[in-house]
């Protein structure tokens, strides 16, 4: 990771007198997590491939709100979010599009009635409309043929109904797709949402990860596709537990493509 | 004193229809003392739901063995209550099959009702088999032990008494048919007690009407006094599947509430304007401050209390959740069961009192413990599983509401997480001015 991509920043656009198609979101896993950066960069080559009009709120983003809203804290939520909502208003955004589902599913579903209603995009649904459009090209390439199992996370899935435009995405890629035993509407969670990520889990047999990733390994994948930070470090969590890792690769979608062209 | 059994019949019917309506207003009663929610919009949308998911069980049959068995018992109930409309009025005016007129459509009916009573009868043994014999995981969970499993068992042996009370009564009637006593018209098709009616060759009339007779009674005194059980029992979901889906939640699974009372203080913060030595208006300062979220059932909404005198304890929602699966305490099923049992202990306490008097006891701690609340990822599998639109995790939502904004307990980890967000925002300790910083990395 040591190429710098070029990210403009809201505040440049404002400055220049112009405005994106797009606000990318990137989120706190997105911005910090040394995982989840890579998928940022990722995406943001593809957009940049695309070339997608894009800026970020850089500095001025910060936490959605979403897991103190789920620990029980709606208070500090709602600070975030009419926090956040005043800087979103003030650059007069009307498009966002998000790699985390997370804040996805809070600033789709939560923020309106705050004050905060936009067109709120999964990068998953954001890099299906580009293939449609014809302004992103989905190959194979050395993802093709192989074996791929996409774990579906709930804050995109059960939560807001997204099934479909990660596994279209995936069959661009020529991959062998093939399901867990629960997928789509049944899928296993992977243990992060709700606030987990944040803290130890209650005492039980197993973590919730362990059970995820057995589900994902009965399918014998030589990679686990996600869509989500956080699933991504617990599916990558549980593949090492069960010593599988130098076999068997956890990544994300965006990733993926982006891997598929060399980008 | 010919008219003894008629009066006889009227006195339990009143009675029996009596006192389950005014079970029932107390369950009225009980649901209201939730919250106000608004539920009234969309109305084409819920009622579509309510047909698709109640009606048409369309949820039922994601597990399709259990589905399909669930819908053959569901159908079998509901068609052959309309017998219960010749029984009632043979029962007050003292006459035999009163629809009998109806000739070839009486028999076609009565053949229904007879196929339908023996494929009841066959399905609820095969529920039985699969709760005590086969014992399916999720009928034998830790807060299925004691009364719930009775209750379970129960409905099953209710039902199984009620179909061959049905049978039987319709197999001495064959025979009496066939000896041409009086009283008795030759009507119907017996396509299933045909079989039965050869036990009866040899008995007398006298004795055959004996019989008849008393299956008949016990049949009609079975039923009043089964729907006066769905009261005390998780069965209450054969009326409550209706409305609640009906009222169920119709935004995305993922919307939690914003919490009208937060929003107020929120704005009033970020207010340039707001006066903070400003004394509160009038009618605020006498009233208790609003409560944040939940840790007894009064604070919970109306579609929550609803929801848990709807849920009928099969379990599929614990049987998905990935807590539960992992061995943690959390079962959404208890969080139901416990939401209904407090309830029900509000509703008599202010039964005997007039008004709720504190008992010192209360939905958290008491019922629910902080353990259960802190497991739970609101992945929405339970909500998911439900078949009729039940939500447990609105409640954990609005307890963990409890513990956070107005006990200040959660897990030290997540007070870690908060302050956080609050001084840097984001949920780690990483500075706000280094969020662009993975671009140049």
């Amino acid at each position: 990771m040591s190429e710098t991509v070029k990210v403009p920043t809201m505040a440049e656009y404002m400055a220049e007198g112009k405005k994106p198609e797009v606000l990318f979101w990137v989120g706190c896993a997105g911005s910090f997590d040394d995982r989840a950066k890579k998928i940022t960069k990722a995406f943001v080559k593809l957009l940049h491939n695309a070339n997608v009009d894009f800026a970020v709120l850089g500095t001025e983003e910060s936490c959605t709100g979403d897991p103190a809203k789920r620990a029980g804290n709606e208070f500090l939520f709602q600070m975030q979010a009419v926090t956040n909502i005043e800087v979103l208003n003030a650059y007069e955004i009307k498009k966002v599009v998000t790699a985390c589902p997370h804040c996805f599913n809070t600033l789709k579903n939560e923020y309106p009635a705050l004050g905060g209603a936009y067109e709120v995009m999964h990068h998953t649904q954001f890099l299906k409309s580009l293939l449609d459009e014809g302004r992103l090209r989905v190959q194979g390439g050395k993802f093709k043929g192989k074996r791929i199992t996409f774990h579906d996370p709930c804050y995109l899935g059960r939560a807001n109904n997204v099934y479909e435009a990660p596994r279209e995405l995936l069959q661009k890629l020529e991959v062998e797709l093939v399901e867990m035993k629960r997928a789509k509407r049944n899928g296993l969670c992977c243990g992060a949402g709700g606030a987990q990520m944040f803290k130890e889990p209650e005492p039980g047999q197993k973590d919730v990860n362990i059970e995820r990733t057995e589900d994902a390994l009965q399918t014998k994948p030589e990679i686990i596709a996600a869509g989500c930070p956080f699933c991504n470090t617990m599916m990558t969590d549980g593949v090492k537990n069960k010593e599988k890792e130098d076999s068997i690769e956890v990544l994300d979608v965006a990733e993926m493509i982006a891997n598929a062209q060399d980008l | 004193m010919q008219y003894i059994p008629n009066i006889l019949f009227v006195i339990a019917l009143v009675a029996g229809v009596g006192y389950f309506a005014k079970n029932i207003r107390k369950v009225i009663r009980n649901i209201r003392l939730g919250k106000d929610v608004d539920r009234t919009d969309n109305k084409n949308e819920r009622l579509g739901n309510m047909v698709r998911i109640a009606l048409g069980q369309s949820k039922m049959v994601r597990r399709p063995i259990a589905g399909i068995l669930h819908i053959l018992v569901y159908l079998g109930f509901i068609i052959i209550n309309i017998e219960m409309l010749e029984i009632i009025i043979d029962g007050i005016i003292g006459t035999h099959r009163v629809f009998s007129f109806l000739g070839g459509f009486y028999d076609f009916l009565i053949g229904t009702f007879e196929l339908l009573a023996i494929t009841v009868l066959a399905v609820v043994i095969i529920f039985w088999v699969r709760r005590n014999v086969i014992k399916i995981k999720r009928f034998w969970s830790a807060e299925m032990k004691g009364w719930p499993k009775s209750d379970g068992d129960l409905i099953l042996y209710f039902e199984m008494v009620l179909m061959t009370l049905f049978l039987v009564m319709n197999a001495a009637d064959l025979q009496l048919q066939q000896l041409g006593a009086a009283h008795y018209v030759e009507a119907g098709a017996y396509p299933v007690s045909q079989y039965i009616a050869p036990f009866f060759e040899g008995m007398s009339t006298a004795a055959l009407i004996m019989v008849e007779r008393t299956a008949w009674w016990l049949h009609i005194l079975g039923i009043l006094v089964f729907l006066n059980y769905l009261y005390f029992s998780k069965h209450l979901h054969i009326l409550l599947a209706f409305p609640n889906t009906y009222y169920a939640d119709l935004k995305p699974k993922g919307q939690m509430d914003n919490l009208a009372s937060v929003t107020k203080e929120v704005m009033l913060m970020m207010d340039p304007e707001a006066d903070p030595f400003a004394a509160p208006a009038e009618e605020e300062s006498d009233a208790d401050p609003e409560k944040f979220g939940a840790s007894d059932v009064l604070d919970l909404n109306w579609v929550q209390l609803l929801n848990s005198y709807t849920c009928t304890e099969c379990g599929r929602c614990t049987s998905e959740c990935p807590a539960n699966q992992t061995g943690k305490k959390l079962s959404p099923r208890k969080i139901m069961m416990d939401t209904r049992d407090r309830l029900q202990e509000v509703g008599a306490n202010i039964d005997k009192n007039g008004s709720f008097v504190d008992d010192g006891k209360q939905l958290l701690n008491d019922y629910i413990t902080t353990e259960e609340l802190w497991a739970c990822t609101s992945c929405n599998a339970c909500v998911e599983a439900c078949p009729v639109s039940i939500s447990p995790l609105s409640i954990i939502l609005d307890m963990r509401r409890y513990l956070v904004m107005e006990q200040s307990a959660a897990p030290t980890d997540l007070n870690n997480m908060m302050s956080n967000i609050e001084n840097n925002g984001a949920p780690w300790p990483f500075n706000q001015m280094d969020r662009l910083n993975w671009s140049q990395e």
